[in-house]
């Protein structure tokens, strides 16, 4: 199976890389259009600023490639809040696929830091990419920016107010939280999406 | 809910695992990737990885340990010591690290914080601080052994200030003394900052990590030798502090 993941110039790369190879997949890291057109999965990993990513994915064209994409696509971390409709990160209008806003954490609470960081659980699953997933089950955020709950969200979290871990449409998944990075949780999600998804 | 977090330390010298006590009187404990993927087993959430050389001919070593972790684990790692350039920082991100880890070179030039919080975001911008109670609690660079006149406290809000992504406390008084975690100082970093702040030095016993969370109000607690030497075993530990009501992951 031929698993691109889109390099750009927020990616997480060779995070993914390794999770993947770790599962026996070589996945192929590539910014050429044409070979993320081709793959069977594309996987859309991110770390960075909502705004001058979505500047970079313009310049070349990927903003247009990614939202019409008909493959399974995994959004990870920021490439899920770039799959919505807008962020408050840069005021910036994303792609759009899914129609959500993502919204800075807003707390006064010394207790809750910003931003997330670190392991906590993800409720309410529904869709392959959590097969055999428990109900609760932790894996790793870290971010400060969320997406809302929608009528597309397939996992829930609680950090400062409920929000989206996890959304669906279509063929376009996408996770807030680090699944490269969350342990075997995290590997049983990349391995759901590359065989059930 | 989220969850505190049990960051095991290791300080690597010339690719190897040390411990210093009080920072000088090493003891080696290991290879550093084996030791790693045993703490993933065990449950650890994090790991640090501090190179207590970091000269020019370690560097190269210390590089390709951090691709071999990366290759062998599936949770967060940050790695730190010696590191005092876009271009050091660079190298340790595309080997994998996931945060790297500042000390001396941003007290030398607080300006680095503000330029590699912009170049790769604050997300994996750590800045740890060596600290020592005197008249009041002072900022110590080059691995505790040169004391300054920065203030632990002001040094802290500027860091955050100019954006570190976390903070990484070390008392020099309770580190290798296993008498429990900086309380006092590690509180007034909790409750006047942002961001997350790791306690590190003086862990001996489990009560001192439920401390440091449930009085310190610390997001995550890192230790090294009482886990290297398996005197605390991390899921003893964990199953501990779930008990004492402090929010873990099992």
């Amino acid at each position: 199976m031929n698993i691109v993941i889109i390099n750009y110039n927020a990616g997480n790369t060779k995070s993914v890389e390794n999770a993947l190879l770790r599962l026996g997949i070589q996945p192929i890291i590539s910014d050429d259009i044409l070979t993320i057109q081709q793959a069977d999965k594309v996987i859309f990993p991110g770390v960075g600023h909502a705004a001058p990513t979505m500047q970079y994915l313009k310049e070349r064209n990927l903003d247009i490639v990614i939202k019409n994409l008909k493959q399974p696509v995994l959004g990870i971390c920021l490439g899920q809040q770039l799959m919505c409709t807008h962020s408050e990160e840069g005021n910036v209008d994303c792609l759009g696929i899914f129609p959500v806003q993502v919204k800075k954490f807003n707390s006064n609470n010394p207790n809750e830091k910003i931003p997330q960081m670190g392991w906590n659980e993800i409720h309410q699953l529904k869709s392959p990419l959590f097969k055999a997933i428990p109900e609760n089950a932790f894996v790793y955020f870290v971010h400060s920016y969320y997406c809302a709950l929608s009528n597309y969200t397939i996992a829930t979290t609680d950090y400062i107010i409920p929000f989206s871990a996890a959304l669906q449409k279509d063929n376009f998944y996408a996770v807030q939280f680090h699944p490269e990075k969350s342990a075997d949780v995290g590997n049983l999600i990349l391995e759901n999406f590359i065989k059930h998804c | 809910m989220l969850t505190k977090r049990i960051i095991p330390c290791l300080d690597i010298k010339n690719g190897e695992t040390v411990k210093g006590i009080n920072f000088v009187d090493l003891r080696s404990a290991g290879d550093p990737v084996e030791l790693a993927k045993q703490y993933v087993v065990q449950g650890a959430d994090e790991l640090v990885f501090l190179d207590i050389t970091a000269t020019v001919e370690a560097r190269k070593t210390l590089v390709d340990l951090v691709r071999n972790v990366a290759a062998a684990i599936n949770i967060p790692f940050t790695v730190g010591g010696g590191i005092s350039t876009i271009q050091d920082v660079d190298v340790l991100l595309n080997a994998g690290a996931d945060k790297i880890s500042v000390n001396s070179s941003a007290v030398k030039n607080p300006n680095l914080i503000d330029e590699l919080s912009k170049q790769f975001g604050s997300q994996c911008i750590v800045v740890a601080i060596d600290t020592k109670l005197e008249d009041d609690w002072k900022v110590y660079v080059k691995g505790g052994r040169e004391a300054t006149p920065l203030s632990t406290k002001n040094w802290a809000k500027e860091i955050q200030e100019r954006g570190a992504g976390e903070i990484l406390l070390t008392s020099m008084n309770n580190d290798g003394t296993k008498n429990g975690f900086a309380l006092d100082i590690t509180h007034w970093c909790s409750a006047h900052l942002h961001i997350p702040v790791i306690a590190s030095g003086g862990a001996g016993t489990k009560q001192h990590f439920a401390d440091v969370f449930n009085i310190a109000n610390a997001d995550a607690a890192l230790a090294a030798s009482v886990f290297h030497f398996g005197e605390i075993p991390i899921p003893d530990l964990k199953s501990y502090l779930k008990k004492e009501g402090i929010s873990v992951r099992l």
